[in-house]
This record gives structure tokens, sequence and C-alpha cells, in this order.
């Protein structure tokens, strides 16, 4: 095996051997699909915009992957509590490559969460405007899984303990859900709403997704992707830039 | 002349306003093995993490064979082995898994990973439970696991700290036979940290006694017993570090105990 496989596989493993995550982790953007897909989607439609669950679904999707792969970057911090980091930081793999195979396996697992919320999706009346470009939006999915997987392996490796990551969370990565175009269209949001959400790389993800799964966008397919993929430079840039700074 | 194994110079740790490390300096040829002693809390351990990569020297100068530890890191990182004083395995994982993922990331070449994770793991007598999950396992098989991942590549220096703490005396001669033998086979260089006296003068060559960061006195167990004028390794060690009893978690424990003891003073004001 390589270094790569290796490491990729760890996380695998855990993930496989721990159900409660694999049913935590979906289970609130289910609610969320649930809730406001059923509880808002009438007053959606007397409103004439259309059926909202449609809408909502590739919001839920990178709702989904932008919680798990954030969340996934928590295994540093569990590294440093229990000890395993100190087995990898002192391996002869440069910390870049110890960390493309830990994230790899996070936005996998992202990935295969947000796979599952979109077959739940189905289940419950979703259709994807064209079958043939699912491949395409998997693609989209895959992209931003690695994206955010770097993003919390960065936060992880900049804060010191459980209690600075939650504060994260609520301070950077709720806001990014609920501040950018996945639970309302941007085109009748208030000013300063849509400036906030047009300066948040989450809202490019969730309209590439709605591009291609409902054939309806805000910003261009083009741009949604270039969003994207900035976002991953930056992801990368800044997880190796913390990773490589931690000391024991 | 040879190149030394392990060079240090004038290598001083401090965090925040405590020295943990304080100007030290040694020297170790290839194959030898030596032994760091001391009481708890003076500074071994934050000496081996400065050797191995995981925390910078705030000044001085550590060599591995010739090369700058803090200016190749990664040189330095292909060359030795450790086993640490704190856990570090995956509970989540067997204990075949462990051993595995340790084999792949030092490139134990592929055809001898298993029979070496085989011979290992029947020699610490964990082969029964190779696919037990980590968190299943014991203090001392979780230990005994460790040592046997310790010894899964052939590194040229071998860092052991405190690698009996806990251990029954079976696994201890199990082990240091073990690791006498790699030493006098493959002339690989064993840098251990203990504070048992027995274990450092039975099994090292030379012996440091380190006390409050400084190195107080080296030689072999009779060469300190003749320097402090004393008949046994253990009089020569009370006379050199007093005889006091030293607090587990004093501020000038190993590195992470140190920087979590000065962030909690720095919270309290």
């Amino acid at each position: 095996m390589q270094v790569f496989t290796v490491l990729w596989l760890r996380q695998m493993r855990r993930y496989v051997r721990s159900r409660s995550r694999v049913l935590g982790a979906i289970g609130q953007p289910l609610l969320f699909l649930l809730a406001l897909g059923y509880g808002l989607g009438s007053v959606y439609k007397q409103a004439g915009a259309g059926n909202y669950l449609e809408f909502l679904v590739p919001g839920i999707i990178v709702q989904t992957i932008l919680f798990s792969a954030v969340f996934w970057g928590m295994i540093i911090l569990f590294d440093r509590r229990f000890g395993f980091l100190a087995e990898l930081l002192v391996a002869p793999v440069s910390r870049l490559r110890i960390l493309l195979g830990s994230t790899s396996g996070g936005a996998t697992i992202a990935l295969i969460q947000a796979i599952m919320l979109f077959v739940a999706s189905i289940a419950i009346g979703f259709r994807p405007v064209d079958w043939a470009a699912l491949p395409l939006a998997f693609l989209i999915m895959a992209l931003l899984s690695l994206a955010l997987a770097f993003v919390g392996a960065g936060i992880a490796s900049t804060v010191e303990d459980f209690q600075g990551f939650q504060a994260i969370n609520n301070f950077v990565v709720f806001p990014a859900f609920f501040l950018s175009s996945a639970l309302y269209p941007l085109t009748a949001a208030p000013p300063i709403l849509k400036l906030i959400a047009t300066l948040n790389p989450i809202s490019y993800a969730v309209d590439g997704l709605r591009h291609v799964l409902i054939g309806q966008g805000h910003f261009l397919l083009a741009l949604d992707v270039a969003v994207m993929i900035a976002t991953l430079v930056f992801g990368m840039v800044f997880a190796v830039n913390r990773f490589n700074r931690i000391q024991m | 002349m040879s190149t030394l194994a392990i060079h240090a110079e004038a290598v001083t740790k401090r965090f925040g306003k405590i020295t943990a490390v304080d100007n030290i300096s040694f020297s170790i040829k290839p194959g030898e093995i030596f032994a760091f002693l001391g009481p708890n809390g003076a500074g071994k351990s934050t000496t081996i993490k400065m050797l191995t990569t995981m925390l910078r020297p705030t000044s001085g100068k550590l060599l591995l064979a010739g090369h700058d530890v803090s200016k190749e890191p990664g040189w330095a990182r292909a060359s030795f082995g450790i086993v640490f004083q704190d856990p570090s395995l995956d509970e989540e994982l067997s204990a075949y898994e462990n051993m595995e993922l340790h084999a792949v990331l030092y490139h134990v070449p592929k055809a001898e990973q298993d029979p070496r994770i085989k011979k290992l793991l029947k020699l610490v007598e964990l082969w029964d439970r190779k696919d037990s999950k980590v968190k299943t396992f014991s203090g001392g098989m979780r230990r005994r696991l460790e040592i046997a991942r310790g010894l899964l590549h052939h590194p040229k220096v071998l860092f052991l700290d405190e690698p009996t703490l806990g251990l029954d005396t079976q696994t201890r001669n199990v082990m240091w036979n073990y690791v006498r033998k790699l030493s006098a086979e493959e002339g690989m260089t064993i840098f251990f940290t203990t504070h048992y006296l027995d274990e450092a003068e039975e099994v090292a060559d030379r012996i440091a006694i380190i006390d409050h960061g400084k190195i107080v006195a080296t030689g072999t167990a009779k060469q300190l017993a003749i320097k402090t004028r004393t008949k046994t390794l253990e009089q020569a060690y009370l006379k050199l570090t007093g005889e006091t009893v030293r607090d587990e978690t004093s501020l000038a424990n190993n590195g992470l105990n140190v920087r979590n003891a000065v962030r909690i003073k720095g919270l309290r004001g």
C-alpha cells in the first residue's frame, strides 16, 4: 500500500465503524429538508415561485457537505488529544502527504453523506431535470467536499481544543450556510443579504448544483466552478500552512 | 573519525518564563546505548521531543548523524524511530492495522511488512489479539503494542521515552533483549529515558543524569559512582539530584504540560 492509500483507508475504517456518526451527520440536513421542504413548500408555491423542494435539495446537499467536511476536521483534534498525531508528525513522510491522504478520506466521507442525502431526497419526490447530468453533479459535490475538508483540517490545526472548534463552527460554518443562497432565492432577497451571499463561496456551490440538477441558476455555471476551484486552492494553502505549524 | 550519531550543543528550550531544558550538550557515538536518567520534570521528554522534530529548540544545535534537526526535519524523521511516553495509537483500528499503517508510513519494504508485523506481535504476545480494536486493550497491552510498533522499521537511531513504564518484568526483559540485539546486529544507536536506575545501569553503555533541565553528570555507571565517591549508581544518583520528591505535574515537566501550565497561569493572570 501507498502512504496516500493507507491514510485514506484509516479515515474510511473509522467512518464505517462508527454508525452513530453516519446517521448523526445526515440527520440534521434530512430534518431541514423535510421540515422546510414540506413546511414552506405551500407558501413558496402560493408566492408563485414554483416548487420549493426542488429549489431546496441542492442547498441541503451543500449543507450536508459543509457540515460533514468541516466537522471531519475535528479528527485532527482527536488525534492530538489521544496522541496519534505524534505518530503521524514524526513519520518520515512530508506533512503535505499526510494532509492529502487524510483529507481525501474526509472528503470521501462528506461525498458519501451527500449522496445518501441525494438518494433520500429522491425517495421523497425530488427528480433531477436531466439524469445524464448526474455525473457532473457528483463532480461538483466531490470538488466542494475536498475544498471544505481542507478548510476543516486548517481550522482544526489552528485551534487548540474542542471548544475553540465549536466557536468557529458557530461563527463561521453556520453563518456560511444561512447567509448563502441555500435556503432562499437571491433575486428576491434584501440587498444587504444579497451582497453577503454574493461574497459567500457557499452560494456558488449551491448555484452550481442548481444549474446541473434543476436547470436554474443565479450566476453563470462557469463562475460557480471557478469560485469552487478558488475555494479549493485557498483551503489547501490554509490547511498546509496551519498543519505545518503544529507543535506537540 | 566517524560522525556522531547524536550531538547536542548548548540546547535550551523555554516555555514562556520557564526553562525546561537549560543549555545542555552531549554526544553519542553510533551503536551506543545511551540513557537519560532523571526525576520527573527534569527535561527528558522535552529533549526527546526536540531531537525528534516535535519541538523546536529556543537556542542551540541538535545534530543527527551530522544533520541539523531544525534545518532538515525531513531527513531527521527518515533516520530515527521513536516509542513515545504518551499513548499514540489509533484506538479505532486493530492492533494489526496500527502496525500496518506504521509500516507503510515508515517505508518498510512490502515483502517484509507482514512477516515483521507477525514476528513482533508474537514477541509482545499480541498475535492472538491482532484483529481486536486497540480500544479493547488494557494499558499494558497498549504499551506492548507501541513498543512492537517502534521496532517495526529498523532506524539508525531509536528513541525510547520511558519505554518500560507500566510494563511487567517479563515484557521488560523481552523488550531489552530485543533492543540490545538490534543494537549489536545493526549498529543501531539507542537513546532512552528512564527513571529506573537498574534499567539504566543494566542496559546503557553510558548514562547522563539530568535534573532541572541540566545535565549534572555523564559517564558509565561505574564512572558516575567514582565521580561522586559513592558505591552504587543509586547513591550517585541521589547525591546528584537530591532526596526531595518531585511532583509529576511540576511546571518543568514535558512540553505539553509545561505549555498548558503556562496557559493556565496566564489565564489566571
